[in-house]
């Protein structure tokens, strides 16, 4: 067919029918079982907990939970409306603190700084760090400087909430700056072109576009917060209180640190009321970790 | 590092051209500062750590050398761990064993589940699956970690002992249970980190080895995982000191009581932040000595934590700018 | 597309004289004629075609009316040519001409897509390159290819040409040799062979590159395919890669996409021409190809006006 006499000298040429070679095709199967089984693990976990958590905790789900406050005495009546309350302290205390701070924090680092600058760059670097310091250490943190030392304001659940409220820090800074990247250049360039302030430009224009993820990041933060029980456990959150807290005085005590006092104590009953603590509590922590990726996903934007 | 333009110089007056400068203006300034003043907190959140653990550490060391004649060779080196005992004793080495133990166990469980859950989610899940696996990894992230260690304790404890009842089940507690729980809860940490680190490697890469003939599975493995490494080992890095630092759950899972240094993964076996959680509710006073262990026990895990936190971000780092 | 005037589409043997796609003699240029097939024999007068193709070597690619599409989204529309062996064919043409989709689809990169569809036909050799039972990952064994930007994997220099034995299953003995005689046909061997164990990414744009030739001829495919592979390079190792596409031509065909028509001239031994059709209503843009001929007559004596209005730089 070909005229060419170099035939003999091309490469090899077989058909390109087939399939590739049969051990070739039992890897790519395995491998993507094995794939499979690793998603299966992760996922699993996760359902087994959710399970576990219903199922020990249904039999002792009732309103008396909410309502009425823990006790040793009664304890088929005890309930966890104390804690309930301290966790509505501490929180709204985290809520009010991290907001103006995470958001300025990120404002300052994404609009206000040079980021080659060593104070910017310092600044990232102990966020990025303290996002991964246990929670532990801050609980010692808010011990040696807020419950005593410098703060000095005692075991009380402002202490909780200044305590909870640097650990969850760097969750909504993170959060803001990536939503605030996200923000069109433009907009901020229109309203400075008509003279606004660089501060007016960032409020009126970046803020409002990056508000649905900084809200993200805030409630991811307050679930976490919610959820937390090591530090509290060392700023004053294990008094056994049987009368709703105060924000500036009294003890106080939390849901996670209740569950975990009525968990450790040895009658079968206590173990049940701690199981419905905790089902109550991971419907709060999942609804707000639901809606936090909700609201992200629905307002996610593609970065400039 | 970051995909905003925006660089604008902080000082007043440099970023603004104008007749007057606004940032001279009472409330301008005012805000500036304030925002100024925010990002200081995580300065002052680290220095606020380091000044509450080390004077409490060093005077720990001091009264123990003193008072109890243990030298900082014993304390790390000792293998019984009793400082609030009438005859107290100040060997480190059991928690802090028990700590390695957890985050090998951890590992053992976070590094195969999460890495494979990433290559998934990465290179084969569609985008459809993809937006419902991601966001369920992060809400196994979000569960309180009380509740984790009631699972573990409660459910996984009796559970692990029926179905394998002639292993050594020493106690209530099994300190394989609680590193295997703090594993599973490291995943989605190992996981996305090495997403990210598997999607940033170049579409050209992958081309380039299927342009070659290779078939999906060895794409995976022979280029997208060796090109994403770094990105990988910050991942192994963060979740081995998230491990470290967990705390309920090998409490729970766990326990605090164990004095002793041990290696038996089926009996309670005392981690640092066990300790911490366990001494320190509260109503210790300060000034003893069982107060100031605490905060040396606090300076060493704080140490570790961080020394594995800067290798990490250097890792990322390093990473970012292989390919920008 | 229009009828085509051209009803013995299927494809003559290879020996004989290829159909090429092109427009109508004397069209008016204008976007909306036709691409049509039709023989270049009788075209250009029979006796001098009949020698020219019996010169030229087998039939390696033979796209009969192929289609590419994204989606709804037509991204290439009824090419067909033929692309014969030990010569280098070029693609030219605007950009979202549809030249780089045209190249994908010859070794199915395509279909890495999953949106992306082929229709009509494209045989290689002779065989089915989109038929039942063919399997994209043999498709890509035996043809090579080169991308626009360098992509050498971040390992060791060696082993970015060992790549492609080792998915074969080489053996482990050859696989010195084979490094070696790749990196000697991709003129790179005595800039390296010091330092094969080094990292590649530590080469120069036009080492990498030539790597990557390195690496894609390592396993010997008889096609080597290029899309832009100069176009991140400065015009000196531009020109070495040019230097190595001609010494290579002697064992393999070589289609490479480009944008550089200069590039095309000094190369090519064969080029098509490329356009795109704008849809009036929807506004997509779908590549045809115009012509193709030997590449001197494109670029002096171009059949169509719409090549000679690209080549002489009136237009794209």
């Amino acid at each position: 067919m070909s005229i060419t006499s170099s035939t003999a000298s091309l490469p090899q040429r077989d058909s390109i029918r087939g399939a590739p070679p049969a051990g070739e095709r039992a890897f790519s199967i395995a491998f993507s079982a094995v794939l499979g089984l690793g998603i299966f693990v992760a996922l699993g976990g996760l359902a087994a907990i959710l399970i576990w958590a219903v199922s020990a905790g249904l039999p002792r789900l009732d309103w008396g939970l909410f309502t009425n406050a823990p006790s040793t005495a009664r304890i088929e009546t005890a309930g966890f409306r104390t804690a309930i309350f301290g966790s509505l302290y501490v929180i709204a205390g985290v809520i009010v603190l991290i907001i103006p701070i995470g958001l300025g924090t990120a404002l300052y680092l994404e609009e206000f700084s040079d980021r080659t600058s060593r104070f910017a760059r310092l600044v990232d670097l102990n966020i990025q760090n303290l996002a991964g310091v246990p929670a532990i250490v801050f609980g010692i943190l808010g011990l040696a400087f807020i419950v005593r030392g410098p703060v000095g304001i005692g075991f009380v659940a402002a202490a909780g909430s200044l305590t909870l409220a640097l650990l969850v820090l760097p969750t909504i800074i993170v959060s803001s700056r990536e939503a605030i990247r996200g923000v069109p250049r433009s907009l901020k360039e229109g309203a400075l072109a008509l003279g606004a302030t660089p501060w007016k430009a960032v409020w009126t224009q970046v803020v409002p576009y990056a508000a649905p993820g900084v809200l993200t990041g805030a409630i991811l933060s307050v679930a976490r917060a919610f959820g937390e029980a090591a530090p509290l456990l060392l700023v004053g959150a294990v008094t056994f209180v049987t009368f709703n807290p105060r924000f500036w005085s009294d003890g106080y005590s939390v849901l996670p640190v209740m569950i975990y006092q009525y968990a450790t104590r040895p009658q079968a009953s206590f173990r049940l009321l701690a199981f419905a603590g905790v089902l109550v509590m991971l419907v709060l922590v999942l609804f707000m970790n639901s809606f936090a990726i909700w609201l992200r996903n629905r307002y996610e934007r593609p970065l400039q | 590092m970051t995909t905003s333009t925006s660089a604008r110089p902080a000082g007043p007056g440099a970023s603004h051209r104008g007749l007057q400068d606004p940032t001279r203006r009472p409330g301008e300034w005012a805000i500036l500062q304030f925002l100024r003043g925010s990002a200081t907190i995580a300065i002052l959140t680290t220095a606020g750590i380091v000044a509450s653990l080390f004077p409490a550490a060093i005077s720990f060391f001091r009264e123990v050398q003193t008072v109890h004649g243990v030298s900082f060779l014993e304390f790390a080196t000792g293998t019984f761990w009793a400082p609030d005992f009438a005859n107290p004793s100040f060997g480190v080495l059991p928690i802090v064993v028990g700590s390695s133990i957890v985050v090998v166990l951890a590992l053992l469980v976070s590094v195969p589940v999460g890495l494979l859950s990433a290559i998934y989610l990465s290179e084969y899940a569609p985008a459809r699956v993809r937006r419902i696996i991601k966001p369920a990894l992060e809400v196994l992230e979000g569960v309180p970690t009380v509740a984790v260690g009631l699972f573990a304790f409660w459910f996984l404890r009796p559970t692990a002992q029926e179905a394998f009842p002639n292993l050594p089940w020493t106690g209530p507690f099994a300190i394989l249970i609680g590193g295997m729980a703090v594993g599973l809860i490291t995943v989605p940490l190992m996981a996305s980190v090495s997403d990210d680190a598997m999607r940033q490697v170049p579409q050209s890469l992958r081309e380039a080895a299927y342009a070659l003939g290779d078939s999906k599975a060895r794409v995976a493995i022979r280029v997208v995982v060796p090109a994403a490494i770094s990105g990988i080992v910050a991942g192994i890095v963060l979740a081995a000191s998230r491990a470290v630092g967990e705390t309920m759950i090998v409490l729970l899972a766990a326990g605090a009581g164990n004095p002793n240094l041990s290696f038996n993964l089926f009996a309670g076996v005392q981690t640092m932040t066990a300790f911490i959680a366990g001494k320190a509710t509260g109503d210790i006073a300060q000034g003893t000595l069982i107060y100031d262990t605490v905060f040396a026990v606090g300076s060493l895990l704080f140490l570790v934590t961080l020394s594995l936190n800067l290798f990490a971000i250097r890792f990322v780092r390093r990473f970012r700018e292989v390919y920008e | 597309m229009n009828a085509d005037p051209t009803p013995e589409h299927a494809l003559p043997d290879a020996a004989a004289a290829p159909t090429v796609g092109s427009s109508m003699p004397g069209g008016s240029g204008s976007s909306e004629t036709a691409s049509t097939g039709f023989d270049l024999s009788t075209a250009l007068g029979g006796a001098r075609a009949d020698d020219e193709e019996r010169a030229r070597a087998e039939v390696v690619f033979e796209a009969d009316r192929l289609s590419v599409f994204y989606g709804d989204f037509q991204a290439v529309r009824d090419v067909s040519m033929q692309i014969h062996a030990k010569e280098i064919t070029a693609f030219i043409g605007p950009s979202g001409c549809g030249k780089t989709t045209l190249l994908r689809s010859f070794n199915r990169m395509n279909d890495l897509i999953a949106s992306a569809r082929v229709e009509g036909g494209l045989r290689y050799h002779g065989e089915d390159v989109y038929g039942e039972g063919v399997s994209p990952v043999i498709v890509r064994r035996k043809i090579g290819m080169v991308f626009q930007k360098p992509n050498p994997f971040p390992k060791s220099i060696y082993d970015n040409v060992a790549y492609g034995p080792r998915v074969l299953k080489w053996k482990k003995s050859d696989l010195d040799d084979v490094v070696e005689e790749s990196l000697t046909r991709a003129a790179l061997w005595d800039e390296v062979k010091d330092r094969l164990d080094q990292s590649a990414l530590g080469m120069s744009g036009g080492q990498q590159q030539r790597l990557c030739i390195a690496r894609a001829i390592a396993t010997k495919p008889d096609v080597l395919l290029m899309d832009e592979p100069c176009s991140a390079l400065d015009p000196i190792a531009t020109l070495r890669i040019e230097d190595l596409m001609r010494e290579l031509k002697d064992e393999y065909s070589i289609v490479i996409v480009t944008h550089n028509m200069q590039q095309a001239a000094r190369v090519s031994d064969y080029t098509a021409f490329l356009t795109v059709d704008i849809d009036d209503e929807s506004g997509q843009r779908t590549g045809e190809l115009v012509e193709m001929d030997r590449t001197d007559r494109i670029f002096t004596n171009a059949s169509d006006p719409r090549t000679e209005a690209y080549v002489s730089g009136r237009f794209g």
